[in-house]
C-alpha cells in the first residue's frame, strides 16, 4: 500500500519532467473588457483577416461587445459586403501553402487549441532569422511560415545568446532583444497583444459571457431547489427507523 | 368515482398500469439502508436521459460529412440558439455517465452486488458498461477534430492486430484505407441509432432482473428472507415510491449542481472534457505531438502499451485489452466468499479491492501520459495488480476470515 | 415504519412545493430546446433584407427578387392597370386590405408606398404555390372579365394587380406585402419598413 502511495506521488513528477514545452508567458485575458476586444478586433481585421479566415465567425456577433452595424461595416469590414457574414478571406489555401510552406489556419478557435498564453507569448517572440524565407522566426514556434506582420508596431528583435554561470555550470540562455524600436514603446506593444488576444479568446467563444451568466441563475435555482428537496426527504423518511 | 378514477379503470382494463405502478414503484421494496453509493444507477438512468435529448437536438444541426462535420459542430456553438448549451450538456454528460457508471460498479464490488442471485444483473450491466465505451468512442469522432481522428485512426488499428484476418478487418471497419468520410458516416449511423437502441434494450434487462430477484444493500442481506409473516412484507423493506424516489430527487439536484457547474463554468474540464487538439480540424496528413484517448478509457488504454510486442505483433497488449473487460463478466463465479458485503470480509478481500482500485486509477493516470520506461514499469505492475485481482479472487475470497453477518440490515 | 404521526398537511405542501420548483425547471430547460429550433444566425444572415433596382422593371412587367428563400414581386403597374383597381371591388374578399396582410404604411388601394410599384410576396395563402403573373387585361384572361393579376396553378386561386384575392377561390387573403422602404427613388430595402420596423 506503501510503495503504491509513493509511486502516486512520483506521477505527477515524471509528468512534469516529460513536458518538454516553452515557457509562455500569462496573458491578461479579460472578455468582460469590451473596450479591449473592440481595439482587438482593429487589430485582428487590419493585421490578421488578409490572410487568416474566421470563417465561423460573423461580423455581427460583434454586436455582443458593443459595436453597431454602423461601426463593423465602417472600421471592421475589408472583405465582406453584409455584416451577417462570416470572416472569409479571398486567399486560396492552395495558393497560401504555396507562399508560406503551409496555408494560414483559420483563426475562429484558435485561442481554444493554442489556449491565451501560447498566443500572447507567440506574438511578442518573433526575431529576425535571415536563414528563413521570411526572414523571420520565433523561439515558440520554431521556423515558423508566418512573416511578422506586426513588426512596424514591435519593430525588430534579434535572439541573443547570453552565457550565465548556474549551480557551478556555465548555462547558454537564448534571449531575445529589441534592436530597432517600431512605432510602439516595449509595454505598448505589450497591450496591443494583450487586446489582440483578448479578442481572440471573445472569438473563439463569442457565448462565454452568456454562459456564465446563465450558469449563475442556474445554480442558484438548483440550491433553492436542493432546500426545497432536502425538506421533502426529511420529512417522508421520518416515517423510516 | 371520480372522473380519473374511472379514466384509470379504463385503461387498467386493456393496459397493466396500476399493476406496473405497484410492482416497480410503490408495492417495490428496497432496504431501507441504502446509502450514499446507491444514487449512482438512478443518476445513470438520469445521464442517459441528458444525453438521448441532447443527442436528438444536436442531430438536428450536425452533418455527418467529413467536409462539413467540424464547421456543423462550431455552426452550433455560435448560430443555433442555445447550441453552445445543448452541446456542452452532451459532452459533459458523456464524460459524467463515465464517472457514474465507475462509481455505481465500485458499489458493486464493494456489496457484492453481482453475487447470486443477481449475477444476470451483473452480466447485464457489464454489458451496457461495453456498449457505452462503443457510443462514447463513435460519437468522439463526430466533432472531426485531431483528437476525433487520430484517436479513431489508433483504435481501429488495433483490430488490425487481430491475426490473419486483422488487417481486412481494420478496412472493412472503416470502409476505406484511413479514417475518412464514409468512417464518419457510419460511426454517426451507430452512434445515434444502432448503440442507444442497443443500450436501451439492455437497461431494461438490467432492471428488469434487478426487480425480479430485489435490490441488494450494504450488508449484503437478502431481506426477502424475512418477510412479515401476514403482509408477506420483507421487514427491511420499504416501499420505492415515496421514499426512493423523495431521496433520489435530492441526488439528482445535487448531481445537476456539479453538472451545470461544469457546464456553465468549465466546460473544458481542463482538456479532460474537451481536448484543446480537437479544436483543429482533422488533419489526415498530421498527427499531433501527444495523443491520449479520453481519461474514462485511459486505464485499458494504458493496459495496452503495457504489455509488449511478442514476435512484432501487437496482438498480447490488445488481447489484453480485451480481457480486462471479458474479465468483469466471470466476476460472479471468482468470488468464493461465505459474504457478500465488504462490511463482513476479512483484510484480504479489502486489501484486493484497495489494490486494484489504486491500479486502475494509476493506470488510468499513466494512459493520459507520453510512454517513459519509468511509466511503462508502474503500468505494467498496475496491470498485474489488475488481472491478478481476478484470478486471485477464488483463493483469497475462501481463505479470507468473515465477520457473522446480522440477521436484519443495519442503520 | 412507525405509527408516528404524520402531517398530512406538511406533507402535501413540500410534495406541491417540490412539484412545482421541479415543474419551473422542466419548463426552464425546455427553452434552449425549444429555442434551438428557431432560425439560426446563419438563417436569418441568408434572410437578411434585400435591395432591389426599381429602375430595370419596365411598365407592367414583373421582377422577382428572392428574400428569405421567397419569390418577392415587384411590378411597375401601367396608368390603365391602376385606373381599373377600384372597378371589381364587389368581387374581392378583403378589398379595403383590413386583415393585416401588409405593413400599415400599405394599407391603400394600391397596397404599396408609390402607386405604380406594388412590392408584394409571391406566395399563395392557400397551400403556398407561387402564382402565375397575368398582366393581359380583358376576355385572354382567367376569367372573361380579367382586369390583370396572378393565377394560381395549383388551386386556381385568383388575385388582382394589388394581389387582392378574389372571392370564391380557395386562398382566403390577399397575397402579403413584405416591409419595405424606399432608399433613393428608384431603390427599395427588402425586409425593413418604411417605418423602420424589421420583419
Amino acid at each position: 500500500m506503501k510503495k503504491f502511495l509513493m509511486t502516486l506521488l512520483l506521477v505527477p513528477v515524471l509528468a512534469f519532467a516529460n513536458e518538454e514545452g516553452v515557457k509562455v508567458d500569462k496573458a491578461p485575458v479579460n472578455v468582460q473588457d469590451y473596450a479591449s476586444i473592440q481595439r482587438g478586433a482593429q487589430l485582428f481585421s487590419n493585421y490578421c483577416l488578409t490572410c487568416h479566415s474566421a470563417n465561423y465567425m460573423r461580423y455581427n456577433r460583434m454586436h455582443d461587445i458593443g459595436l453597431t452595424d454602423d461601426e463593423i461595416k465602417n472600421n471592421l469590414m475589408f472583405a465582406a459586403e453584409k455584416v451577417g457574414e462570416t470572416m472569409h478571406v479571398s486567399m486560396r489555401p492552395e495558393e497560401a501553402a504555396k507562399w508560406f510552406g503551409a496555408a494560414p489556419p483559420d483563426l475562429s478557435v484558435i485561442s481554444r487549441s493554442r489556449g491565451a498564453d501560447w498566443l500572447y507569448t507567440y506574438l511578442r517572440s518573433f526575431y529576425v532569422d535571415p536563414s528563413r524565407p521570411t526572414g523571420w522566426n520565433n523561439t515558440v514556434f520554431k521556423n515558423v511560415g508566418m512573416p511578422f506582420v506586426l513588426y512596424g508596431l514591435q519593430g525588430e528583435q534579434e535572439l541573443q545568446v547570453e552565457k550565465k554561470m548556474e549551480h557551478g555550470k556555465e548555462v547558454e540562455e537564448e534571449k531575445l532583444v529589441l534592436t530597432k524600436p517600431g512605432t510602439m514603446t516595449q509595454p505598448e506593444y505589450d497591450r496591443a497583444v494583450a487586446d489582440l488576444v483578448n479578442y481572440l479568446v471573445w472569438m473563439g467563444e463569442p457565448s462565454q459571457s452568456e454562459r456564465k451568466h446563465l450558469g449563475i441563475y442556474v445554480m442558484a435555482f438548483l440550491a433553492f431547489f436542493f432546500v426545497v428537496a432536502y425538506f421533502l426527504k426529511k420529512e417522508f423518511w421520518k416515517d423510516i427507523h | 368515482m371520480s372522473t380519473m378514477q374511472k379514466l384509470l379503470g379504463w385503461v387498467d382494463e386493456r393496459f397493466p398500469l396500476t399493476a406496473n405502478y405497484k410492482a416497480h414503484l410503490s408495492e417495490y421494496y428496497a432496504p431501507k439502508n441504502f446509502n450514499f453509493w446507491y444514487f449512482f444507477g438512478s443518476l445513470a438512468l438520469l445521464v442517459l436521459v441528458i444525453q438521448v435529448l441532447t443527442g436528438i437536438f444536436l442531430t438536428m444541426n450536425y452533418k455527418p460529412d467529413a467536409g462539413m462535420a467540424f464547421a456543423a459542430v462550431e455552426y452550433i456553438m455560435r448560430d443555433v440558439n442555445y447550441g453552445w448549451l445543448i452541446r456542452y450538456m452532451h459532452s459533459t454528460g458523456a464524460s459524467m455517465f463515465f464517472v457514474v457508471v465507475y462509481l455505481h460498479m465500485f458499489r458493486g464490488l464493494m456489496y457484492g452486488s453481482y453475487r447470486k442471485p443477481r449475477e444476470l444483473i451483473w452480466i447485464f450491466g457489464v454489458l451496457i458498461y461495453l456498449v457505452l465505451m462503443a457510443e462514447a468512442f463513435l460519437g468522439y469522432l463526430l466533432p472531426w477534430g485531431q483528437m476525433s481522428f487520430w484517436g479513431a485512426q489508433v483504435i481501429v488499428n488495433l483490430f488490425a492486430a487481430v491475426p490473419v484476418i486483422g488487417p481486412d478487418l481494420a478496412v472493412w471497419i472503416r470502409g476505406d484505407f484511413v479514417v475518412s468520410d464514409a468512417t464518419l458516416n457510419r460511426f454517426f449511423a451507430f452512434h445515434v441509432i444502432a448503440m442507444p437502441l442497443v443500450l436501451i434494450g439492455l437497461i431494461v434487462a438490467h432492471l428488469i432482473a434487478l426487480h425480479e430477484v430485489g435490490s441488494n444493500n450494504p450488508d449484503g442481506i437478502e431481506i426477502k428472507k424475512n418477510k412479515d409473516p401476514v403482509t408477506h412484507i420483507p421487514l427491511d423493506g420499504i416501499p420505492f415510491h415515496p421514499y426512493y424516489t423523495v431521496k433520489d430527487i435530492l441526488g439528482v439536484v445535487v448531481f445537476l449542481m456539479v453538472f451545470s457547474a461544469i457546464v456553465f463554468f468549465g466546460p473544458e474540464a481542463g482538456g479532460y472534457f474537451l481536448e484543446a487538439n480537437n479544436f483543429i480540424p482533422a488533419n489526415p496528413l498530421k498527427t499531433p505531438p501527444h495523443i491520449a484517448p479520453l481519461w474514462y478509457f485511459t486505464p485499458f488504454y494504458a493496459i495496452l502499451r503495457a504489455v509488449p510486442p511478442i514476435f512484432g505483433s501487437q496482438f498480447p497488449g490488445v488481447a489484453a485489452m480485451g480481457l480486462s473487460i471479458v474479465v468483469l463478466f466471470f466476476l460472479p463465479w471468482l468470488d468464493r466468499s461465505k459474504v457478500k458485503s465488504i462490511r463482513y470480509r476479512g483484510w484480504m478481500y479489502k486489501t484486493w479491492l484497495a489494490l486494484f482500485v489504486v491500479s486502475f486509477v494509476t493506470l488510468g493516470y499513466l494512459g493520459l501520459l507520453p510512454p517513459t520506461d519509468t511509466a511503462t514499469l508502474i503500468a505494467r505492475i498496475c496491470s498485474v495488480i489488475y488481472f491478478a485481482f481476478f484470478i486471485a479472487m477464488p483463493w483469497y475470497t475462501k481463505f479470507d476470515k468473515t465477520k457473522p453477518v446480522p440477521e436484519r440490515v443495519t442503520g | 415504519m412507525s405509527d408516528h404521526q404524520v402531517d398530512r398537511g406538511k406533507r402535501r405542501f413540500l410534495v406541491a412545493a417540490s412539484v412545482a420548483v421541479g415543474g419551473v425547471g422542466a419548463a426552464a430547460v425546455a427553452v434552449p430546446f425549444v429555442g434551438s429550433m428557431f432560425p439560426s444566425e446563419r438563417a436569418k444572415a441568408a434572410g437578411a433584407p434585400v435591395e432591389a433596382d426599381l429602375a430595370k422593371v419596365e411598365p407592367g412587367m414583373l421582377l422577382a427578387v428572392e428574400w428569405r428563400g421567397k419569390p418577392v414581386w415587384i411590378v411597375n403597374r401601367t396608368k390603365e392597370m391602376l385606373d381599373l383597381l377600384g372597378k371589381h371591388d364587389d368581387k374581392l374578399v378583403d378589398p379595403k386590405s383590413e386583415q393585416p396582410q401588409q405593413p400599415d404604411y400599405c394599407k391603400n388601394e394600391t397596397r404599396s408606398i408609390k402607386p405604380e410599384y406594388l412590392i408584394a410576396v409571391g406566395i399563395c395563402t392557400h397551400l403556398g404555390c407561387s402564382p402565375t403573373y397575368r398582366p393581359e387585361i380583358g376576355p385572354t384572361g382567367p376569367t372573361p372579365d380579367w382586369p390583370g393579376g396572378w393565377l394560381c396553378p395549383c388551386h386556381g386561386s385568383r388575385f388582382d394587380l394589388s394581389a387582392r384575392v378574389f372571392k370564391d377561390v380557395p386562398a382566403p387573403t390577399n397575397l402579403v406585402i413584405p416591409p419595405h422602404k424606399y432608399l433613393t427613388d428608384t431603390k427599395i430595402i427588402i425586409g425593413i419598413g418604411q417605418d423602420g420596423k424589421e420583419a
